[in-house]
């Protein structure tokens, strides 16, 4: 953060622009976006109902949601969802950038389609999978497979894992698109010399391909974690944290506890988790790997 | 955030990818196992999306006694018709609206902030820019409740600028670090000269800065746009009525609305994608290196 690489010298800051050019960013971010953290620890300390004026009640909703299992819960789904994502979408979506990345003209015109689901709202993939999921008229019913009619969105032991699968759908495209810009990066040099060797493909993709994406691994996985963490729209369309409490994730207590149940004040509460554990990951995350590659990664893709 | 890799040969984020890129496999045989996979996949990502093409044309009394798969036998365009009857026009011109003054508002003021964050060295401004990447890493879904509750409080619940402003704020960290870093490319040099010959900032601003940026403000822009036009959560927090619903939360309703009519769903799902086609489309490689574009986040 120390040195600008811009000129250096001392007359830099008698041509500076004036401070004053930052300011409608900065006061917009703070008044839209930062300040909102400081009055949701405020409101989690109050009893309001989103009508009424929030009225002071000390750490009750504190005591109340720490001590709710519903919380653990939610906090135990968004850890599955995190990981399972991640187990899920780094490999396909590996594959797939590198596949994509390959000159060959088949490739280019599947990577157009590829890329498809980017375009759709996850309202609209939320609304087109839950009819196409619906055990019968959907999908399952047309290939007369019995194993595939089921009641994927009522099972409270299947869904959790379709709403995995649905968000991987949605955003394997995405992760994709930053390994096959990675790929393309990769010195085509590395891969003649392993030719020469005698390696094969496979021991190519782990020797060269795999340690060469590295920082795009680490930037896809940021993104995809703390994505995770807080993923809400298609959870919320799909299932509304059905059936029963089977995917209701933090970030769906959190808008259930406060606009289903009138309990804003709570809901604050999980706010504030959200928060720190955002922060704690992104945190964890970018320590182990340093936020600075993440950044100039981006620049690359 | 400074720390550059000059060794690596940057390719900005429009750049056209494809034609520097190394012919690698050529002599290898040929990769049967992949091309498979890659088929599979494609079935894996067409299936739906052809589903929601051929359901929004079958008539509502055919859809359950078809097959799924196949195409209507007499295809109608009746389910279009009703979601247009339905309000849509309103639900689509709101989104227009909140997108094109919150991509026009996040850009220029973010733009500004870039400039002065790349050229200045003052304290305040490091220190904003600081606070601006830690907004990267705060989940702003969290803001929600508070949100509700200051705007209610300014009287902005429930109108468009409700749904602006925190938009803006929530896209400003990204669009600021993807424009610091490629003004920071910009040659100092070419800064001072104009300078020198007596420029005023706002002079540099719009002969230097914009045209050498263009390519990162138009990758901003399209990734602001799409994050707006498709946002949920914050038009279902902060709008109610129905002369203020945009799209994503108008094919949420719908849904409900029509909730034994899928094909009329499923086409407010294809009216709600069409301009996003439409670009795909036109600027496929633009709108892709927009989408990377906010990868730092």
């Amino acid at each position: 953060m120390t040195k600008t690489r811009n000129g250096g010298a001392g007359v830099e800051n008698a041509s500076a622009p004036s401070t004053w050019l930052v300011a409608p960013a900065l006061i917009l971010f703070l008044v839209f976006a930062i300040i909102p953290l400081a009055v949701a620890l405020g409101l989690s300390f109050t009893s309001w109902d989103g009508l009424t004026a929030p009225v002071f009640n000390g750490v009750a909703n504190w005591i109340r949601k720490l001590g709710d299992p519903v919380t653990y819960n939610a906090l135990w789904l968004s850890f599955q969802v995190i990981i399972f994502s991640w187990i899920v979408q780094t490999p396909i979506s590996l594959l797939i950038g590198v596949f994509t990345a390959g000159k060959q003209r088949y490739r280019a015109v599947l990577s157009a389609l590829y890329f498809l689901p980017l375009i759709l709202s996850s309202a609209a993939i939320a609304i087109a999978f839950k009819a196409l999921l619906d055990p019968n008229y959907g999908l399952g019913q047309s290939l007369g497979i019995p194993l595939l009619s089921q009641d994927w969105l009522g099972n409270p032991h299947l869904v959790l894992y379709v709403v995995i699968f649905v968000i991987a759908w949605q955003f394997i495209p995405f992760h994709s698109l930053l390994y096959q810009a990675g790929a393309r990066q990769i010195p085509p040099s590395l891969y003649e010399a392993a030719q020469l060797d005698g390696a094969g493909r496979v021991r190519q993709f782990f020797s060269i391909t795999v340690p060469q994406l590295k920082n795009t691994i680490v930037t896809s996985s940021t993104l995809m974690v703390v994505g995770s963490l807080t993923y809400f729209d298609i959870v919320y369309v799909l299932t509304q944290g059905g059936p029963g409490y089977a995917t209701r994730l933090l970030p769906l207590d959190m808008y259930l506890t406060g606009f289903t149940a009138s309990d804003l004040g709570g809901a604050s509460v999980l706010a504030v988790l959200l928060v720190v554990i955002g922060l704690l990951l992104a945190l964890a995350l970018t320590k182990f790997s340093g936020f600075n590659r993440m950044n100039s990664q981006q620049e690359g893709a | 955030m400074s720390t550059h890799t000059p060794t690596r040969p940057r390719n900005r984020t429009a750049a056209p990818q494809p034609a520097a890129a190394p012919k690698r496999r050529s002599h290898q045989r040929r990769n049967y196992i992949g091309g498979l996979a890659g088929w599979i996949w494609l079935a894996i990502i067409i299936v739906p999306v052809y589903y929601i093409l051929i359901t929004s044309i079958t008539a509502q009394g055919q859809y359950y006694t078809r097959n799924p798969l196949l195409p209507p036998t007499d295809p109608t365009f009746e389910a279009f018709g009703l979601v247009v009857g339905s309000g849509f026009g309103r639900y689509f011109v709101n989104s227009i609206i909140v997108t094109l003054t919150t991509v026009v508002i996040t850009v220029a003021v973010s733009l500004l902030a870039a400039y002065v964050i790349v050229r200045s060295r003052k304290k305040f401004v490091k220190a904003t820019y600081s606070l601006f990447l830690l907004g990267l890493a705060i989940p702003l879904q969290a803001t929600i409740i508070p949100l509700f509750f200051m705007l209610g409080r300014v009287g902005l619940y429930d109108t468009l600028a409700g749904i602006i402003l925190p938009s803006i704020a929530f896209a400003i960290p990204v669009t600021v670090l993807i424009l610091v870093n490629f003004i920071r490319d910009i040659p100092g040099e070419l800064f001072e000269s104009m300078r020198m010959d007596g420029a005023t900032h706002g002079t540099i601003l719009r002969q230097l800065v914009l045209p050498l940026a263009r390519p990162a403000i138009a990758s901003v822009l399209i990734y602001d746009a799409l994050n707006v036009w498709n946002g949920f959560l914050l038009p279902l927090v902060l709008t109610q009525s129905e002369e203020n619903r945009v799209l994503p939360l108008a094919l949420w309703n719908f849904q409900g609305q029509f909730s034994v009519n899928v094909p009329a769903t499923l086409a407010a799902v294809v009216l709600s994608a069409l301009p996003i086609l439409v670009l795909y489309l036109v600027a496929r490689r633009q709108l892709v290196s927009g989408l990377t574009a906010g990868a730092g986040k």
